[in-house]
């Protein structure tokens, strides 16, 4: 069961970086940092306002397919694909 | 042709399209009944995760939400989409690989306890029965409302429509008819927002239009942010609660999204672990068409309706907009008691302001005003109105309803299904007859839900007065006790049945407590103990924000008491195990 213990915490490190980018879009950059962020504008857009209203929404659609696409990758790594 | 021929003609087709899903997709055995035979592609089950999730709440009160909330609404678009990522990353595809058919089986599997599958089904049934009056008063509002039928037979007529797809084609023809509902809801929520884009930014995209310019040059929010200060109220781009809460709210949010049984069962329908992964992606590439678009359309309809009352510069007497000139869609939703004015200064011109505001009160004196006059404007109106005030041809109006109708049916059939699988495989078949065969199962699940329709159409027709604050329970109840005690499944190990159901029982307990220590007892008005004002919170955490404490209590209560009692069996460890890898998902299907 060695193969599928690494696997299991290479899966655990991947999901944990995928949460902290999770964490940043939205908590840190849409709610702490917002007032900082909405100092900086992007055409009509307070950067912090973007993040809370547009922009983690974009960043949460772009994560799923991230670990999709990396867990295909470490599935076929430790031959635990699907068949 | 007038309105409501058009909007009969337009809901009628709609309604068509769903009762020839239904025929044409019937369930011929339990899992068919219950997950669609777990042959859902992934995209057109994200499409149908997608318009489960969208209730007639996202379609018709989320912009108004936002219209009248600004940036603090921002916890709402955050924590409806934010779930999908903790959905993907951390359930969807365990559960699937599990490869069962309930939220409350894997809960009793895991943690080898049918106390704790009890448990998981009274959450699930209280989260989805408060959820689904919502629907029904929805559907009930829109025929009344649209077309010219009472309030009981709009009702009526929606119970009769999900009975035919429900109870006929159980999950395979409710997922199919869902994904006809999208594309209607989308569709409808869309053209009208398009519209108003271009009309007001001259961009076609909501959500670039919301960073554009209106026609003085200056950007449509640095615009909206200076014409509410004028009239008192705070800018609509900067926080008014406090960080801890928002914090909280959206964590709440997040975690109660992925924990509400009605969603995750959607993900055992697709046939591989791959897909319950990219389902996740693909449910959220199609719900965030529209909660991307709704900030534009909730600051869009505002700006046009302040415009409107107010056309000129504030203050000036001439400014305001004279009341025997108010336009065509003002009196029709005045009709309705959505919008009502007062004329408190007796000069026959409306004045919307910010009448609770102290410090703006004496230059609202000096302007010659007396209290808003606006006494009220339903924030559903900046959905439904919408069209109208952009001027847009009538059949765009009867999109909406029929828009409208989707959202809140599709919805209505996830949350029964997920009612009517609890009764008859979890408490029926689970525990009190194990031994009756499928067929007999198959029946029970008809039965059962077609009972669950009656009992929602009943609680329709008579909403308990708790209906409204049924977003606090549902999510307190998914966010506080199911999500926990999945995550902690699957991702520890050594979590055994003691700890789990302390931790769930502890979790629910103590949402359910500071939800009605402010809210009544059991929502029962003046049963309250505290006012529900920000002073009265607990660190100023609001009660619908308290899900995200109840899950703090219920992981550390569980954790606790899992340590000092025996680890699970060998047997169950080996499930975890199991489920960790997706290798042979297909084998784990057979039931």
């Amino acid at each position: 069961m060695k193969n599928a213990q690494d696997y299991w915490r290479a899966n655990v490190s991947i999901l944990l970086k995928c949460l902290v980018v999770w964490f940043v879009c939205s908590y840190l950059f849409g709610i702490i940092l917002v007032d900082q962020l909405n100092a900086i504008s992007i055409g009509g857009y307070q950067l912090g306002f973007w993040f809370a209203q547009q922009g983690s929404i974009y960043v949460f659609l772009i994560l799923i397919f991230y670990y999709v696409k990396r867990m295909n990758r470490l599935d076929r790594e430790f031959d635990v694909d699907e068949q | 042709m007038d309105l409501t021929t058009i909007t009969y003609i337009i809901v009628g087709l709609t309604f068509a399209l769903y009762i020839g899903i239904a025929v044409a997709a019937r369930a011929g055995s339990t899992s068919e009944f219950y997950v669609a035979g777990k042959g859902v592609n992934p995209v057109l089950n994200g499409m149908a995760t997608a318009a489960d999730w969208m209730s007639a709440a996202s379609f018709i009160s989320l912009a108004g939400l936002i219209a009248f909330n600004g940036y603090d609404a921002s916890a709402y678009l955050m924590g409806w989409t934010g779930g999908y990522v903790l959905l993907a990353l951390l359930l969807a595809p365990y559960l699937r690989k599990f490869g069962k058919f309930t939220v409350p089986e894997f809960i009793g599997d895991r943690f080898y306890s049918r106390t704790a599958r009890i448990i998981a089904v009274i959450c699930l049934i209280v989260a989805s029965i408060t959820y689904v009056i919502g629907q029904m008063k929805g559907v009930g509002v829109a025929f009344s409302r649209f077309l010219d039928v009472g309030y009981d037979t709009g009702l009526l007529v929606g119970m009769l429509i999900v009975f035919f797809y429900a109870v006929l084609g159980g999950m395979k023809g409710i997922t199919y008819t869902q994904i006809a509902q999208y594309v209607v809801l989308i569709f409808a929520y869309t053209v009208p927002a398009v519209f108003i884009s271009l009309q007001i930014t001259d961009n076609p995209l909501p959500q670039l239009g919301l960073g554009s310019s209106v026609a003085d040059g200056t950007p449509l929010l640095a615009k909206l942010d200076q014409v509410l200060v004028e009239i008192g109220f705070a800018e609509y781009t900067l926080q008014q609660g406090t960080t801890l809460n928002m914090i909280a709210l959206t964590l709440s949010l997040m975690i109660g999204t992925a924990g509400l049984p009605h969603v995750i069962v959607r993900f055992f329908t697709v046939p591989k672990v791959k897909d319950a992964r990219s389902s996740a992606g693909w449910a959220l590439v199609f719900i965030a068409i529209l909660y991307t678009t709704a900030p534009a359309v909730g600051a869009m309809s505002f700006f046009n309706l302040i415009n409107t009352i107010q056309p000129g510069e504030t203050g000036q007497p001439e400014s305001n907009l004279v009341y025997e000139e108010r336009p065509e869609w003002f009196k029709k939703w005045e009709t309705t008691g959505l919008l009502q004015f007062e004329d408190k200064n007796g000069d026959g011109r409306i004045q919307y302001y910010n009448d609770k505001n102290a410090d703006f009160a004496e230059t609202a004196k000096e302007y010659g005003w007396n209290g808003n006059e606006l006494v009220k404007v339903d924030r559903d109106i900046m959905v439904l109105a919408n069209p109208e005030i952009a001027n847009l041809p009538n059949w765009v109006v009867a999109l909406v309803v029929a828009g409208g109708l989707a959202a809140a049916l599709s919805t209505a059939a996830g949350l029964l299904l997920a009612i009517s699988s609890a009764v008859s495989h979890d408490l029926m078949k689970g525990v009190f007859a194990p031994n009756i065969s499928e067929k007999t199962e198959l029946i029970a699940a008809r039965i059962s839900m077609a009972v669950a329709i009656g009992v929602a159409g009943y609680l329709g027709l008579n909403p308990p007065g708790f209906a409204a604050q049924v977003v606090a329970l549902a999510f307190g109840l998914a966010a506080a006790s199911i999500f926990p005690a999945l995550m902690m499944g699957i991702f520890y190990k050594r979590m055994n049945s003691q700890g789990a159901i302390v931790g769930m029982v502890i979790g629910l307990l103590s949402t359910l407590t500071y939800i009605f220590v402010f809210k009544g007892w059991f929502f029962i008005p003046g049963t309250n103990n505290l006012a529900n004002t920000p002073e009265n919170w607990l660190f100023g955490i609001q009660p619908e924000a308290f899900g995200a404490v109840g899950a703090l209590l219920n992981f550390g209560s569980a954790w606790l008491v899992s340590k000092v009692t025996a680890p699970p069996p060998a047997h169950i460890q080996a499930l975890v195990e199991d489920i960790r890898v997706p290798r042979g998902a297909g084998a784990g299907s057979s039931h």
